[in-house]
């Protein structure tokens, strides 16, 4: 028994008193006011474009309440039936405010889902490239190679040009334009955290291939994994915006954010500039706003980066 | 109980394509390769404590890693109680490589931060059915009990832990699958003096109690000294002596092994200047012909420097390659 309490006096005192990692990892965050508005702004339009249905003013897509007598009103202006536009209508006569909150919905979930999809199957090929080695990581990172040598855009031009239009299939084609930045990032932490000994006394401990790669080798990699995630959430949904302005992206029944700047656009030089003034804003704030999260965590998350 | 025969590891950096074209066009780039260890064979009796010491670079944390069954060796086979260790498969191959076991240097980088002590202790009995997963927690308390650490600390993460504690609950994870062999790579080299002295008595107590057989990996003769039952001395990748410890420490045999002993720093030698082994260590990629030691040797001959001495018994117990031994 006398030794337990020699070795329960050499704890340094200082580590039992400071917080878990995840309020240190808080404390860290806070500290920069940007970020904090960012991710106030963030988790505002997440909240919008989760509840877009109950506090849009109205349904822009219910055809019994759009007429047409309502279309191209300025912002502010107020419509026969006494409804105030604050954002102005669109040429079809729906509210450009109710407009954009459904648009940041389907823009927010399809960059989303592309990110979680695409950080899922990039993270295992990362991974998997790195604990193998050899030959299968040289296959791997040759084909990640020419993924990224073509313009991200234009891949995903050509694929949407093959797979046609839908959420479904804009979805696939941001995972395969996107995967192989995450197989990139897990394959270099990965790389360093399988010569750790942690790792050569689970392969001593018999534990098996997938539990040493995903129980093991994952978990150590998901610092820059997360900043790569949140990076890459906000490209998707700018391709995604993109891809729907030049007409290949999302059907005209699913409006995203860049489908609402498409509408708009021939407007654009006959001074109605609202239609597409304010979804090109929200879209703007959405994706400034992810990167500044991003930023900020990557400061937090990279250790050479801290005082 | 543990044989290895005659095992070898060779490090190939093969050729890339960039290489292989520019020897198609007359350039003469080969592959470089490593011979970490070169034909070693050692046998290891039940309950024995071997120190395997050596310069580093000299490839005794390869050998302790083939040992181990972390690394593959590239020619040669170790047979443990018995049987061959590479010719099982499946279960069978789970079950044997739970029986030799490894303590690493870095308490650090040696447990997964991101686990729990619970788990890391937990996580392979469990796995391999040693445990029932709900008593995996009475289990873990048991194991830390045995290796001095205070079971309420089960819940902490590695970094709440000074490294002498690390170096515990490396223990107590190898411990906690039952094995018979433990590998101690350096296990004691990142301590403070005074943790070690601790540790090396938590693993002479684990070896009565628990009739464990150690092989002891490390640079430090003086601790090696203390604790093991026989030595053995490699120099880049061969086994030059094997002895008895206190055969080893009355006298040597090879010159490599006096002259690393001569480096040891003791209190009767006081105010004495040390005579470093004259030269660099040479480089593995290129080792010099016959034994390697002769161009740091004070005694090399001719001979030397064309034939590779065998490891030859010079008195019962005792083994040592050295061309000297053939005149005696």
């Amino acid at each position: 028994m006398s030794e337990i309490q020699q070795t329960t006096r050499d704890v340094n005192p200082d580590i039992l008193l400071v917080e878990t990692p995840f309020q240190r990892f808080m404390a860290d965050f806070l500290e920069d006011r940007v970020a904090v508005v960012s991710l106030g702004v963030l988790i505002g339009i997440i909240f919008i474009a989760l509840f877009a249905p109950l506090i849009s003013p109205m349904d822009p897509y219910d055809l019994a309440k759009v007429t047409i007598l309502n279309g191209k009103l300025p912002p502010g202006s107020q419509s026969m039936d006494g409804v105030t536009y604050w954002l102005g209508t669109d040429g079809a006569g729906r509210g450009l405010l109710s407009s954009i909150f459904y648009g940041l919905r389907i823009s927010l979930g399809v960059g989303v889902a592309s990110a979680v999809v695409a950080l899922c199957i990039g993270a295992s090929i990362g991974l998997v490239a790195a604990y193998y080695g050899g030959r299968t990581d040289t296959i791997i990172m040759r084909i990640v190679d020419i993924q990224l040598s073509f313009p991200a855009i234009l891949v995903a031009l050509v694929l949407l040009a093959v797979l046609g239009k839908g959420i479904d299939k804009i979805i696939i084609a941001l995972v395969i334009v996107q995967w192989a930045y995450y197989a990139r990032t897990v394959r270099a932490s990965a790389l360093v955290e399988r010569n750790k000994e942690y790792v050569e006394a689970a392969t001593c401990l018999a534990l098996g291939d997938r539990r040493i790669l995903f129980r093991h080798l994952l978990p150590n990699c998901m610092p820059p994994l997360i900043v790569v995630g949140t990076v890459q959430t906000a490209h998707a949904i700018s391709l995604e915006a993109t891809l729907s302005f030049l007409g290949v992206g999302l059907p005209i029944t699913e409006p995203s954010l860049g489908l609402l700047i498409a509408n708009g656009f021939e407007y654009m030089l006959s001074e109605k500039y609202w239609i597409s003034f304010f979804p090109g804003v929200a879209l703007l704030i959405t994706i400034v706003s992810i990167n500044l999260v991003g930023d900020q965590l990557r400061d937090i998350l990279n250790p050479r980066l801290q005082k | 109980m543990l044989e290895i025969k005659d095992i070898s590891k060779r490090f190939v950096k093969r050729l890339d394509v960039a290489a292989k074209i520019a020897n198609r066009l007359g350039a003469s780039a080969k592959e470089e390769v490593v011979h970490a260890v070169d034909g070693v064979s050692i046998a290891i009796n039940k309950g024995e404590v071997v120190g395997l010491v050596g310069e580093s670079g000299c490839g005794k944390s390869t050998l302790g890693r083939m040992v181990a069954g972390i690394l593959e060796p590239t020619s040669g086979e170790i047979h443990y109680k018995g049987n061959a260790v590479a010719a099982k498969t499946g279960k069978d191959a789970a079950e044997a490589a739970l029986q030799i076991q490894m303590i690493f240097q870095d308490p650090f980088a040696s447990l997964n931060p991101r686990m729990r002590v619970e788990d890391i202790i937990g996580e392979a009995p469990v796995l391999h059915g040693i445990v029932a997963a709900s008593e995996k927690v009475s289990y873990v308390e048991q194991v830390m009990l045995r290796v001095g650490l205070d079971p309420e600390y089960r819940r902490r993460y590695p970094h709440q832990f000074s490294g002498g504690q690390r170096q515990r609950i490396g223990i107590a994870r190898a411990l906690a699958v039952k094995p018979d062999f433990l590998v101690c790579d350096e296990a004691i080299a990142a301590l403070d003096v005074s943790i070690q002295a601790q540790v090396i008595n938590l693993f002479m107590d684990l070896r009565r109690d628990l009739d464990l057989t150690y092989l002891f990996i490390s640079h430090d003769l003086s601790v090696v000294e203390h604790i093991s039952d026989r030595v053995v001395i490699m120099y880049l990748g061969r086994i030059v002596e094997v002895s008895p410890t206190d055969e080893l420490f009355e006298k040597t045999n090879h010159p490599y092994t006096t002259a690393l002993l001569n480096e040891v720093p003791r209190v009767e030698m006081r105010g004495l200047d040390y005579q470093p082994i004259s030269g660099e260590i040479p480089s593995p990629l290129d080792p010099p012909t016959g034994c390697h030691f002769h161009p740091r040797c004070l005694h090399a001959m001719d001979r030397c420097a064309a034939e590779r001495p065998e490891l030859r018994e010079i008195s019962p117990g005792r083994l040592a390659a050295c061309h000297l031994n053939d005149d005696k």
